[in-house]
């Protein structure tokens, strides 16, 4: 297995070929914000918050699906990306119904995550208030658009993972959204086996467990290492 | 078929149309069929068989003529006279002989000899409003299938590629990667299973060249598809066309199943050992699979969506195979490059952009329609002597490319139509759509339609183009309403940077170009309409007394 020497962001690391520069620079303590990213599935590199600049090459690249090179010297931290991701994130603010302080997620989310790191204190574009509905229909789990992201992680991971691809994506645009099975309710759903990887998954308070009050929610973001590593390695280990 | 046989059949086929008194040609192109070409076409028919002249004279259906904004048009006398605004009425006029009794149509008659006609090269339209589109005989008469002939016979692969190098032709979707170094990526790389896709998504709003191309003279996009499938070694093509094109589908169709039957396609091509498929797959509305990722995935039966790339699809296209992508009109100039060498077809143009270019003319101009002219040509040239100027009323500017494009304004109006000169202007080649507005058309309203279609057309993976593009549409929204301030200018302006800057795909990325272009010739437009709540062109409805 061939080694790949690179600089990110001043220091020398190493990672194997066909490694990406966001796992290198994640395994190193170099945090490149992310959304759609999580460990143990595929990368689609759609929130575009963990674009980083490569010496030499004009166009910023998505680090989660840029495998590193010898050579390559990466900048995940410039004030053009800082720039770049606070309106990415002021977007998603404005696109959907972020409210923190209603949401079970208040304090372990992700999105309010980050918006903290980057020092949003207030939203600059116009906010869209969309009409959107909440889905109760499962028993033990519940589906808020209105603080849906799109990331997709819950249609990759019940796809990937759990086998079940209950959750796809219906319409274009700013018009998408996240549906089970052909768009009937959750709890109608055939495919679904209840297992709440999506939920566990979600960045967000989209998918949240019924039953938890404000701020209650708390999610666990290891299991899926351990279920790939179980795979791939046979082994119950982290 | 083999190649004797194609030869004979040639040989024949022109004997006999040149045996007949006369070949009536009716535009049956979309445009022309939409004003009553069909209807036009069965009345002479019916004439010319009343009048028992059936033997001698053979009415035609044929692709467009080119002046649309005359339609439905008819070519009589093999070619020599042209009218336009013909009615059912003048069918017997038309299918009589008799120079006296086509006196009524003269004031109809459209000059051959005037600057749309004489000022046009064309390559890839040499046979639209020639060659009836449903004949594969009448596509073989005017030489159709003898550079496939040539290529299977005469040169090899390699050559075939080193061919299409020399001309220096290049992508003409928009983007203008040369094709020949494309074709050399798919054909290095190592695998029994290659595709060739033809990419007939034109989405553009206003632009209708690959459309006519496909409708007017289908055969020439399949014989360029079988000399890339032997060029690159592939087996299987796709052609992409979108939904909306009914009569190109159909017309593909036919002329598949025609060069099926004559082993013109299929396996053993022209008794050869090289077998080449062609299926079409039929687009069902989105823009955003004209990007050839997400036209991939569209072929591949999943949601049509981008991808990052690379890899790009030379290396792993369809169904992870390699996979050469090239537009209509790209695949359209093969054949003639074949035929008459590469170096023939350098020979046109510009240093660094060959050949001709197809654009379809449209909005404020008096001859609406399709015209090529050789890359270089002044854009002066295109709108005042071929396109015959604006109507009424002052130019102000042309938008070339699309959503993907940019409004370029008087100034610039000799600038030479190539690649490099357009995207220096802020604008780009694009496929060839080419809109022209007059003083009565508001700039900040032209940027807001295109950013409300690449809205409702983005895909919604990426953030950026998602909610990027409905931000950047409400603050032009606004601004046409009089309800916009110094900030939004500045937000649309940052917006413009984030977009081009970390969009996923094409799309997203050139989706603020013609705000851009606009901002950098109109600006003042902008101001008036935020500063002082006034539309310049006279175009926006501003109400008084609601507050900016």
């Amino acid at each position: 297995m061939s080694v790949k020497t690179l600089e990110i962001d001043g220091k020398m690391l190493t990672g194997v070929a066909g490694e990406t520069i966001f796992s290198v620079a994640w395994n190193k303590g170099i945090r490149i914000p992310r959304l759609c990213h999580i460990g143990g599935i595929s990368d689609v590199g759609a929130c575009r918050l963990c674009l980083v600049e490569i010496e030499g090459q004009k166009k910023l690249q998505a680090s989660c699906l840029t495998p590193v090179e010898e050579g390559m010297v990466v900048h995940t931290d410039t004030p053009k990306l800082r720039a770049h991701r606070r309106l990415i994130v002021e977007l998603l603010f404005a696109e959907r119904n972020h409210i923190c302080s209603v949401c079970v997620m208040n304090g372990d989310c992700e999105l309010q995550e980050l918006a903290t790191e980057l020092g949003i204190d207030h939203v600059r574009v116009r906010y869209q208030f969309p009409s959107l509905p909440v889905d109760l229909t499962h028993e033990r789990f519940g589906l808020d658009h209105n603080r849906c992201i799109l990331c997709t992680r819950c249609i990759r991971v019940c796809d990937e993972v759990e086998g079940a691809h209950t959750w796809d994506m219906l319409g274009r645009g700013t018009n998408s959204r996240v549906i089970s099975d052909l768009g009937e309710p959750w709890g109608a759903s055939d495919s679904c086996t209840s297992c709440g990887k999506c939920v566990q998954v979600c960045p967000t308070g989209a998918l949240f467990a019924k039953g938890k009050a404000v701020g209650e929610m708390r999610k666990d973001r290891t299991f899926l290492k351990y279920i790939v590593t179980a795979r791939e390695k046979k082994q119950w280990i982290e | 078929m083999t190649i004797e046989e194609l030869n004979q059949t040639q040989a024949d086929e022109t004997a006999r149309q040149q045996a007949l008194d006369e070949r009536i040609y009716c535009c049956t192109a979309a445009g022309c069929i939409s004003c009553g070409a069909e209807g036009l076409r069965n009345a002479i028919t019916e004439q010319v068989k009343s009048q028992g002249r059936l033997d001698k004279v053979e009415v035609c259906g044929t692709g467009c003529m080119g002046m649309c904004s005359r339609g439905p048009l008819v070519m009589a006398a093999s070619g020599t006279a042209l009218y336009g605004n013909v009615t059912p009425s003048d069918a017997p006029a038309l299918a009589s002989g008799n120079p006296l009794d086509r006196r009524p149509l003269a004031d109809r008659q459209i000059d051959l000899n005037a600057p749309f006609f004489t000022q046009q090269v064309r390559i890839v339209l040499a046979n639209s409003g020639r060659v009836d589109p449903e004949k594969l005989t009448d596509y073989i008469a005017a030489g159709g299938y003898q550079s496939l002939a040539r290529a299977l016979t005469e040169l090899k692969p390699p050559e075939v590629i080193e061919e299409v190098k020399t001309s220096g032709l290049r992508g003409r979707g928009g983007a203008g990667y040369p094709t020949g170094l494309k074709w050399e990526l798919v054909s290095k790389q190592i695998s029994p299973t290659k595709y060739i896709v033809c990419n007939a998504d034109e989405g553009d709003p206003g632009a209708f060249m690959d459309r006519s191309v496909l409708e007017g003279d289908p055969h020439r996009v399949l014989e360029g598809m079988a000399i890339a499938g032997y060029a690159v070694g592939a087996q299987q093509g796709y052609i992409y066309v979108r939904g909306e094109y009914g009569l190109a589908i159909q017309r593909l169709q036919t002329a598949i199943k025609q060069a099926e039957r004559e082993h013109l396609l299929g396996s053993r091509i022209l008794e050869s050992g090289f077998g080449f498929r062609i299926d079409l797959r039929i687009g069902a509305g989105a823009f955003v699979c004209g990007e050839e990722t997400a036209l991939i995935a569209s072929i591949e039966g999943k949601r049509g969506q981008p991808r990052q790339r690379p890899p790009y699809p030379p290396e792993s296209g369809l169904w992870n195979q390699p996979t050469l992508i090239n537009n209509v009109e790209t695949f359209a100039n093969i054949p003639p490059i074949i035929e008459k060498g590469g170096a023939w077809f350098a020979s046109i143009g510009t240093p660094s952009s060959k050949g001709t270019k197809v654009f379809a003319l449209a909005g404020k101009i008096a001859n609406t329609g399709l015209i090529e002219v050789p890359m270089g040509t002044a854009l002066r040239t295109i709108l005042f002597d071929i396109g015959g100027g604006i109507p009424e009323g002052k130019f102000k500017a042309a938008q070339t490319g699309g959503p993907s494009g940019g409004c370029i304004p008087e100034q610039f109006l000799d600038t030479p139509v190539d690649y490099e000169s357009l995207a220096r202007i802020g604008s780009i080649m694009g496929s060839g759509g080419l809109i022209v507005m007059d003083n009565a058309s508001c700039m900040v309203d032209v940027a807001r339609f295109f950013m409300e279609f690449c809205m409702d057309e983005s895909c919604g993976k990426c953030i950026p183009c998602r909610a990027g593009t409905v931000q950047m549409h409400d603050i032009l929204r606004r601004m046409t309403l009089g309800d916009a301030s110094e900030d939004d200018l500045a937000m649309l302006e940052e917006l413009s940077g984030l977009l081009r800057e970390t969009s996923l795909c094409g799309l997203g990325q050139t989706a603020p170009n013609p705000v851009m272009s606009t901002l950098r010739y109109f600006r003042q437009e902008y101001e008036a309409h935020i500063r002082e709540r006034r539309c310049p062109a006279g175009h926006c409805r501003i109400e008084a007394g609601v507050p900016a």
